[in-house]
C-alpha cells in the first residue's frame, strides 16, 4: 500500500480512448485510426460543466498528477498545481490530461504500429499540428461527455493549445489559461529547434527515422537536443546560482572530461531524457512549435486571428523566461483586448526561466487560484473548501539529479 | 486604506455600458463596483503583483502592465473613458501619460492630491515637508514623485492639449466651491482631446 501524500489525487491508472473515425491533419495527410492515452481527477459534474483539459508541452504526457499505480516515484508532471485544495481543484473541476498525437507516452505515434504496413510508423508518421492535437483533443471530450470545457490550459507548448482551442471551438471552451506561451516562435526559437533537430538526424543511430527496425536508439542525438533544450527553459541566474563554476574535482584536470558540474547536470538530464523520450516525437514536438502561427491565416495579422474567440483568459508570463519572454505574451493579450475579450495578464516575477510555469510560486498558484475560483462561480462548480494547498515539490527538471550541485 | 471620495464622483460620470480604462486600478475596486452598478466593460492596469492578486479576486480584467512604459496595449480610442485616480503623482512621466490617455480614449478622468490644500501649505510654511489624509507619507518613504496643484493640472493640461471638461476639487467627500486650491484636498478632472 502506497501512502498517498497530502493535496494529492492519489494513484491513477492511464485510460486509452480508440478512434476509428480517421483524423485528416493540416498537413494533408490523414490519420486512418488512433489511440489517445488519458488520465482524469475529480469527478465531472452533472451538468459537465466543470472540465479542465491540461495540454501537456514538448516532452510532457497525459500523467498530470497523482501517482503511476504502484510507482510512488512517478509522480505527475504538474502535480503541484493539480490535486485536492490546489490551484486547479479536483474537488470541484474534472481534469483530464492527456498525451498528444505523434507523443512517445501511449498515443499512437512514431513508434506505434501503423496498421497498413504492420510496421511502426517511424519516419512515416504523419507531422502533426497544434491544430490537429486540439482536434484529436476535441474527439476526447466527445468521448468524455463534455460538450464544453470550462478551462483548457497549458504551458508553452501546452499554452499554444489551450489558445487553439479559443480558435478552433469558441463556443466549446468558457476561458483558456495560457502561461509562459507566444503567438509564434521567434526566429531564434526555430533556431533552437532545428539545432536540436540536427543533433538527432545527424546520429548514426536514427537511420532517416527508422530506428525501431534496426533496434536501435539516437540516445547521443536525443541527449544533445535535450541538452540544448534544457539551458533554454533556465534562466542564466538559475544556473548560476545553483551550479556556478563549481568543479567536479578538486583542481582543473586539463582535459574533456567533465570538469565542470554544470557540465555534469547536463549530461545527467541528457543521459535521462534520451532512455525514455523517443527522438522521432521530438522533432514532430518541435516542428509543430514551428508550425504553429495563427497569425499565417489571418494575413499575418494576429489580432485578426483571435477574432473568433470567445473564452474568457488568463495569460501569464515570467520575468526571467528568456525563451517566451514576456513581451510575447503581451503580444497575446494586445491582440485580445484590441477586440475587447474577457483577459487577465500576470506578470510573474520568478528567477527560473522557462520551467517557471512548473513550479509551486506561491504568488503564481495564488493567481491561478484565484482565476480558477471565479470560474468555478461561473461554471456551478462551488467554492474552495479549505485554504489552498500548494505543493512543496522542487522544480521538475532538477528532480533526482544527485551531482554536487549547490542544494 | 484612505477612503476614496473620488469614486463616487466618477461613478456618476460613467455612463452605462461604457468601455472603460482604468490606469493603476489597485485592488480592482472602482472597476468591482462600475462593473456591478453600471455595467462598465473594461480593464484595470495594475503593476503591484498582491494588488493584481486581489483584483484578480474581485474577477476583474487585470493587466499587469507598467505604466510607465506607456500604453502600447492599448489601440487608439479603445476607450469611452479612460481613469487615472491618484497615480499620476507617483509617475515618472506625468506628462506622457495624459498623452497616452487622450490617444486610447475619448475622455480622461484624474484624480490626484492637491499639493496647494492649506494644510500642505502651512506644514511647508513651517518648513516640514506635509503629511495628511492624502499625502500620509513621508518624505523619504513616499511614492509620491510628481506632487501638484490643481492649478498646475490646468496648466499641463493646457501644455498636453486636453480640453477640461468638469473640475472638482473635493475635501473628505464634499465639494469644496470657495478657494478650491486652498480648501480642497483632493482634484477631480474630467477632460477631452482640444480640437
Amino acid at each position: 500500500m502506497i501512502a498517498i501524500p497530502p493535496g494529492s489525487v492519489g494513484e491513477v491508472a492511464p485510460q486509452r480512448a480508440g478512434f476509428l473515425e480517421p483524423l485528416i491533419l493540416k498537413g494533408g495527410k490523414t490519420l486512418a485510426s488512433y489511440e489517445l492515452v488519458y488520465e482524469t481527477y475529480g469527478t465531472l459534474n452533472a451538468e459537465r460543466s466543470n472540465a479542465v483539459l491540461v495540454c501537456h508541452a514538448l516532452s510532457g504526457n497525459h500523467h498530470v498528477a497523482g501517482l503511476a499505480p504502484g510507482e510512488p516515484r512517478k509522480v505527475g508532471w504538474w502535480d503541484n498545481m493539480v490535486g485536492p485544495g490546489k490551484a486547479i481543484d479536483t474537488e470541484r473541476f474534472f481534469v483530464i490530461g492527456v498525451n498528444n498525437l505523434g507523443g512517445c507516452h501511449g498515443s499512437t505515434g512514431p513508434a506505434s504500429i501503423d496498421r497498413a504496413t504492420g510496421q511502426p510508423y517511424g519516419a512515416g508518421f504523419p507531422l502533426v499540428t497544434v491544430e490537429d492535437w486540439v482536434a484529436s483533443q476535441a474527439r476526447l471530450m466527445d468521448r468524455l461527455g463534455i460538450e464544453r470545457l470550462a478551462v483548457a490550459m497549458g504551458g508553452s507548448l501546452g499554452g499554444m493549445q489551450a489558445l487553439q482551442w479559443t480558435l478552433s471551438f469558441p463556443d466549446r471552451i468558457a476561458h483558456a489559461i495560457v502561461i509562459a506561451a507566444a503567438p509564434k516562435l521567434s526566429t531564434q526559437n526555430i533556431a533552437f529547434n532545428d539545432v536540436a533537430r540536427q543533433a538527432i538526424v545527424s546520429d548514426p543511430d536514427f537511420h532517416g527515422g527508422n530506428f525501431y527496425a534496426m533496434k536501435t536508439v539516437p540516445a547521443r542525438g536525443l541527449r544533445l537536443a535535450r541538452m540544448l533544450g534544457h539551458i533554454t527553459y533556465l534562466s542564466e541566474d538559475l544556473l548560476g546560482t545553483k551550479f556556478g563554476r563549481d568543479i567536479k574535482g578538486a583542481t582543473y584536470g586539463f582535459n574533456y572530461e567533465v570538469e565542470f558540474e554544470i557540465e555534469s547536470y547536463l549530461r545527467y538530464q541528457g543521459d535521462k531524457f534520451a532512455q525514455v523520450f523517443d527522438a522521432n516525437t521530438y522533432l514532430i514536438m518541435t516542428r509543430a512549435l514551428d508550425y504553429f502561427d495563427p497569425a499565417r491565416e489571418a494575413g499575418g495579422d494576429f489580432a485578426k486571428a483571435v477574432a473568433p474567440a470567445k473564452a474568457g483568459f488568463l495569460v501569464v508570463s515570467f520575468t526571467s523566461d528568456w525563451r517566451f519572454p514576456p513581451e510575447r505574451s503581451r503580444e497575446i493579450v494586445k491582440a485580445l483586448v484590441s477586440h475587447g475579450k474577457r483577459v487577465t495578464y500576470a506578470d510573474i516575477d520568478a528567477p527560473h526561466g522557462h520551467d517557471a510555469f512548473l513550479l509551486d510560486d506561491a504568488h503564481y498558484h495564488r493567481l491561478m487560484a484565484a482565476y480558477m475560483d471565479n470560474v468555478a462561480a461561473e461554471v456551478g462548480a462551488g467554492k474552495r473548501a479549505g485554504p489552498l494547498v500548494v505543493g512543496g515539490t522542487e522544480l521538475e527538471e532538477m528532480k533526482g539529479y544527485a551531482g554536487r550541485g549547490k542544494p | 486604506m484612505t477612503p476614496r471620495f473620488d469614486y463616487d464622483l466618477i461613478a456618476s460620470w460613467i455612463p452605462e455600458g461604457a468601455r472603460v480604462l482604468d490606469l493603476g486600478c489597485g485592488d480592482g475596486e472602482l472597476l468591482s463596483k462600475l462593473s456591478a452598478t453600471r455595467g462598465v466593460k473594461g480593464y484595470g492596469v495594475e503593476i503591484d503583483p498582491p494588488r493584481v492578486l486581489a483584483a484578480v479576486g474581485r474577477g476583474v480584467n487585470v493587466l499587469q502592465v507598467d505604466l510607465e512604459s506607456g500604453l502600447s496595449t492599448f489601440d487608439d480610442n479603445a476607450f469611452e473613458f479612460v481613469i487615472l485616480s491618484q497615480t499620476l503623482q507617483a509617475m515618472r512621466r506625468s506628462d506622457l501619460i495624459l498623452k497616452e490617455m487622450l490617444r486610447v480614449g475619448r475622455e480622461g478622468i484624474v484624480t490626484f492630491p492637491n499639493f496647494g490644500y492649506w494644510r500642505h501649505r502651512v506644514a511647508i510654511l513651517r518648513g516640514r515637508m506635509p503629511v495628511s489624509r492624502t499625502l500620509p507619507y513621508q518624505w523619504y518613504d513616499t511614492p509620491n514623485i510628481h506632487l501638484c496643484t490643481v492649478k498646475d493640472f490646468e496648466a499641463l493640461c493646457e501644455r498636453v492639449g486636453a480640453e477640461i471638461l468638469d473640475e472638482r476639487v473635493l475635501h473628505e467627500g464634499r465639494i469644496v466651491g470657495t478657494l478650491p486650491n486652498l480648501l480642497g484636498s483632493l482634484g477631480v478632472f474630467r477632460f477631452r482631446r482640444r480640437g
